[in-house]
């Protein structure tokens, strides 16, 4: 028994590590500049299309096509955000989630002419696949790699907040956006930043997600309805309230689905109507 | 909504009474919605199914452009209805009039339970709990399948002929003409609702809800209320959907569908009843023609108007052009 | 208002019909698919077995000429899928209904299909009473009992395994799967441990598959629809230590087509399925089809939806060749049953009776041939019939 709940805590925190690299970008750019973007997923996706490109056609090994993935979705975002989005911070919450849907749209269809709609496959190197035990219990690789990959990007996210100086403006700008202008720091050129690392998140995300989900064109609607859940459950602007929201997401469902699978299905809604009525600002969010 | 605030302490009754008068516009918009029966008598279903959408859109418009209510899933209500009317028809009641009043009022109902939740959050933990609740109530549709029919859907709806004469043909004079009808009929409520002194207090939450309490209105009692009868306009339009086609299967309650009805309401314009028919009706011909040239690859145009409608008019469609006319009549 | 659209509805009914009549050079088949949203993929598979089977036989019948008309329901969506029967019918002048990749999209279109007597070929949707809906419905894909109950005996009676575990898709298609293979596995004497079913959408298997694993039993059945889900499930049970030969692991064909066998890699040997196609069949017919398809499709390879769209098309043509180009639905309908001929799938006909299709069932196993991981044929069940008909 003791052995069942550790290996449901220990894929339940993998799944939901998975959840904290697609979504807490949108979290933090949700929380400094209340923009709304649906299109986050279609990052993802973008990443996940990058890293089967570099892996097929350039024949790079794995471990490069990640940062690849990283750094194609971080400039494509930027290119976006420089000149399209950056013209509806002020437009008001609808104009954003009408103006993001058609980005996703536009996204899918692009995805489909290009790669077509079948699943896209990558081969892991070998030292990822398979199983080992611990302890007497059988661990998945790639779900290790998953939870390494995500404390890793989480020691990196905190210690830049904490002690660098973008760090610093961007902690500022959440806390109070006009204050922060007004003491002359750029907000936006921070913002652009931001949310090129968050979309490059985003797009490091997709790629760790085709081993685990897949990836076709559909990808960023199907996984938006999971970054919206994080973001809201975690609270906005906030790293730690996506890693915990993350994390009990993941585990919530794996545990529900293993206990009692009758209600699998439902668990994770239940449990994000039922956080979100006691706490409407999420575990962690402050405004 | 500036003339609201601008007249409203002033002369509110007639303030309200000028609006709730019919102007010629109106008048000319809703003749021209008989015109499908004349000209393109080959497009009925898809006028059908237009009306069923803009209805739906306007349950979607009383909470959202009203109240400010923002939901991501009210499909829910959408599909209660929808089962509700279908379920009625398969346990042998298949007289349709009765069968809408009654899906209608179920759906009010679960709205009426739902509301005591939904008007105790605000912002994104407002959108997210109706989202939750739409797929909760997906989920749960799915796994009663003894009920529902699961994925393949309910079977074995038939829907009686409308006052026992008129049946349901192949070309849908009688859909269209029966969606029609309802859609006006919800029409002129929802109008009589907005023009309102209740609906004066709904626009008043939806621009500062703390303001609301201190001149004494129950704003929470008002959001209820409101919502109530949006999810029942909702359930009326599904079930509209399921005595028109017959068929009714777990898509009715999908996130896919709440996701689209707000899409034609922004598209269209918020705050404004006419903005959810105009929407809707854009909408849905706009897919029909691009998918009918390209079944593959229509959704590219379709978030491409999306996004330039956004860009070029960012009040929707019917907002952009009120402020056209208004810039060309020299206000 | 109401009484003259009454009128005209008949007027207009009489004038399509006369209108069809008239038009007798071209022989127009409306196809409804879900080209875009989630069922794409099964969508453009489908499509492109019905381009092949046009490109290969030319676009000519009894001195008729083929056309073909597309439309997307983008669905699941029966309400949309019922309209766009309506439209083909009364706007474009259809003589054939095909396509319906999913079941509630062929039970919204079933009635106009009756109504407008056309004849409707179901290419895909594989619940048992999609063909009981209207008399002009014929079905040139599988269904699900066909394949599992006949597989659940074969388990118990061939590959000697006295007790599985189920773990299915909850949905009707998963839920279908589950009672049929149970059912044929416990009618010859098996049992069964345990059974779970996965939410569609589904991200993580990781907790169904421990609970297998707990069970621990001799064998595990799994069904999941194609797409992402069969290697992901795949990789889940491997990870778990479930494999043959310890674990039997039997499944429906989506679990082991070729971009999961790709994906899953060495883990996928000695999983065993059931299927109706399998595209190693040696067979020259097949070679051919799989050939042309390939070649056709930038090295994509065909699956099931892709055979259920080409023998559909196989169908069509041929039924218009022994009606001599009358396309009116009831002498189709009437050239249809009974029909059998030799498919790339292998020989399959057309049950008189029940207008569904008769057709050999393979259990496959993959297994290395030449350095690649595919499925081989280690057992034959010709002319199985659905086992549902009738029976409810």
């Amino acid at each position: 028994m003791v052995n069942q709940i550790a290996i449901v805590l220990f894929d339940g925190f993998a799944f939901g590590m998975l959840l904290f690299v697609l979504s807490v970008g949108l979290s933090v750019t949700l929380g400094l500049m209340n923009f709304i973007n649906l299109a986050h997923g279609a990052f993802g996706m973008l990443g996940g299309y990058i890293a089967v490109l570099t892996m097929r056609q350039l024949g790079l090994p794995f471990l490069l096509a990640l940062p690849a993935a990283f750094l194609g979705a971080a400039l494509v975002s930027v290119v976006f955000e420089r000149t399209l989005f950056r013209r509806l911070y002020k437009a008001g919450e609808l104009n954003q989630v009408l103006f993001t849907i058609g980005v996703v749209f536009v996204a899918a269809a692009i995805a489909t002419y290009a790669f077509g709609t079948v699943q896209q496959v990558i081969i892991l190197p070998s030292w990822l696949r398979g199983s080992v035990e611990v302890f007497g219990l059988r661990l998945g690789v790639y779900r290790i790699f998953l939870i390494v990959v995500a404390l890793a990007v989480t020691a990196v996210l905190v210690f830049g907040l904490e002690r660098t100086r973008l760090g610093a403006q961007i902690r500022a700008a959440v806390d109070n956006q006009r204050v922060a202008q007004g003491l002359g720091l750029d907000v936006e050129r921070i913002f652009a930043i931001t949310f090129a690392l968050g979309s490059g998140l985003a797009g490091l995300g997709g790629a760790l997600a085709i081993e685990i989900v897949g990836l076709d064109p559909a990808f960023g609607f199907h996984f938006l309805v999971y970054v919206l859940i994080v973001v809201a459950v975690g609270g906005l602007g906030s790293i730690a309230g996506s890693f915990a929201g993350a994390a009990l997401l993941g585990i919530g469902d794996v545990a529900g689905k293993y206990f009692m699978p009758e209600i699998g299905s439902f668990l994770i809604y239940l449990l994000l109507v039922a956080i979100l009525f006691v706490k409407p600002l999420g575990l962690f969010g402050k405004r | 909504m500036s003339d609201v605030t601008a007249n409203a302490p002033f002369d509110a009754q007639g303030w309200l009474r000028r609006q709730s008068r019919w102007s010629p516009l109106e008048v000319v918009f809703w003749l021209a919605l008989l015109l499908p029966f004349f000209f393109f008598p080959t497009y009925l279903t898809l006028a059908s199914q237009i009306a069923i959408a803009a209805l739906f859109a306007i349950s979607v418009d009383l909470i959202l452009g009203y109240a400010g209510i923002v939901t991501l899933g009210h499909a829910m209500f959408f599909g209660l209805g929808a089962y509700a009317a279908g379920l009625i028809s398969v346990y042998g009641w298949g007289e349709p009039l009765s069968g809408l009043l009654l899906a209608a009022a179920f759906a009010g109902l679960v709205g009426f339970v739902v509301s005591f939740m939904i008007v105790r959050v605000q912002h994104l933990a407002l959108i997210m709990i109706t989202l939750g609740l739409g797929l909760l109530t997906y989920e749960l549709a799915n796994s009663m399948s003894w009920l529902t029919g699961g994925t393949d859907g309910l079977r074995g709806i038939r829907t009686w002929p409308i006052f026992n004469y008129f049946r349901f043909d192949l070309w849908g004079y009688t859909a269209y003409s029966y969606s029609l009808a309802a859609l006006f009929v919800c029409f002129l409520v929802s109008r009589r609702i907005v023009n309102s002194s209740f609906g004066l207090a709904l626009r008043g939450v939806r621009e500062n809800v703390r303001r609301m309490p201190a001149i004494g209105s129950d704003y929470r009692g008002h959001l209820q209320k409101i919502y109530t009868i949006s999810a029942a306009i909702a359930g009326l339009a599904g079930a509209l959907m399921a005595q028109t086609t017959n068929v009714v299967a777990l898509d009715a309650l999908s996130f896919q569908r709440s996701a689209d009805v707000v899409v034609m309401l922004i598209l269209g314009g918020t705050g404004r009843l006419y903005g959810a028919i105009v929407g809707a009706a854009i909408f849905l011909i706009a897919r029909d023609q691009l998918s009918g040239v390209n079944p593959q690859y229509w959704y590219f145009w379709i978030g491409l108007l999306l996004m330039v409608v956004v860009l070029v008019m960012p009040k929707g469609i019917l907002g952009g052009l009120s402020a056209l006319a208004s810039r060309w009549s020299g206000r | 208002m109401l009484k003259n659209a009454a009128a005209a509805t008949a007027l207009g009914l009489g004038l399509a019909w006369s209108g069809a009549a008239i038009a007798q050079e071209t022989v127009k088949i409306g196809v409804i698919l879900p080209y875009s949203g989630p069922f794409a993929d099964a969508a453009n598979q489908l499509q492109a077995g019905i381009d092949l089977y046009m490109a290969k036989h030319g676009d000519e019948v009894a001195g008729k000429k083929i056309e073909i008309i597309k439309r997307d329901t983008g669905g699941p969506a029966p309400d949309v899928a019922q309209r766009l029967a309506q439209e083909l019918v009364v706007r474009d002048g259809v003589d054939i209904l095909a396509g319906f990749a999913l079941t509630p999209e062929a039970l919204g279109a079933a009635p106009v299909s009756q109504e407008a007597q056309k004849l409707m070929v179901v290419m895909n949707a594989a619940t048992s009473i999609v063909t009981e809906q209207s008399p002009y419905i014929v079905r040139t894909s599988v269904t699900i009992p066909q394949l599992n109950y006949s597989f659940g005996k074969w388990a118990f009676d061939e590959a000697g395994i006295k007790q599985a575990y189920t773990l299915v898709s909850d949905y009707g298609p998963g839920h279908d799967a589950e009672k049929s293979f149970s059912q044929g596995f416990t009618e010859a004497g098996g049992e069964i441990l345990g059974s779970d079913r996965t939410p569609v959408a589904n991200p993580d298997f990781s907790a169904f598959v421990q609970r297998v694993r707990d069970a621990n039993p001799e064998a595990v059945y799994i069904f999941v629809p194609g797409g992402a889900q069969p290697a992901a499930i795949g990789k889940a049970l491997a990870d778990r230590g479930l494999a043959p030969p310890e674990t039997k692991i039997f499944a429906q064909g989506e679990l082991t087509h070729p971009e999961a066998l790709e994906s899953m890699g060495e883990t996928a040997r000695g999983i065993i399925t059931t299927f109706h196609y399998t595209l190693e069949r040696d067979d020259p017919l097949n070679k051919e089809y799989v050939e042309g398809y390939t070649a056709a499709n930038n090295g994509r390879k065909p699956d099931l939806f892709s055979i259920g769209g080409y023998d559909g098309m196989h169908l069509i043509y041929e039924a218009l060749k022994a009606t001599d180009g009358d396309a009116s639905g009831d002498a189709l309908v009437e050239a249809a049953k009974g029909m059998a001929w030799e498919s790339p799938r292998g020989p399959m006909s057309i049950d008189p009776e029940t207008r569904d299709v008769v057709q050999t069932v393979y259990i496959r196993e993959v297994q290395e041939v030449d350095g690649e991981l595919q499925n081989v044929i280690i057992h034959e069940i010709p002319e199985v019939k659905d086992p549902l008909h009738g029976a409810n």
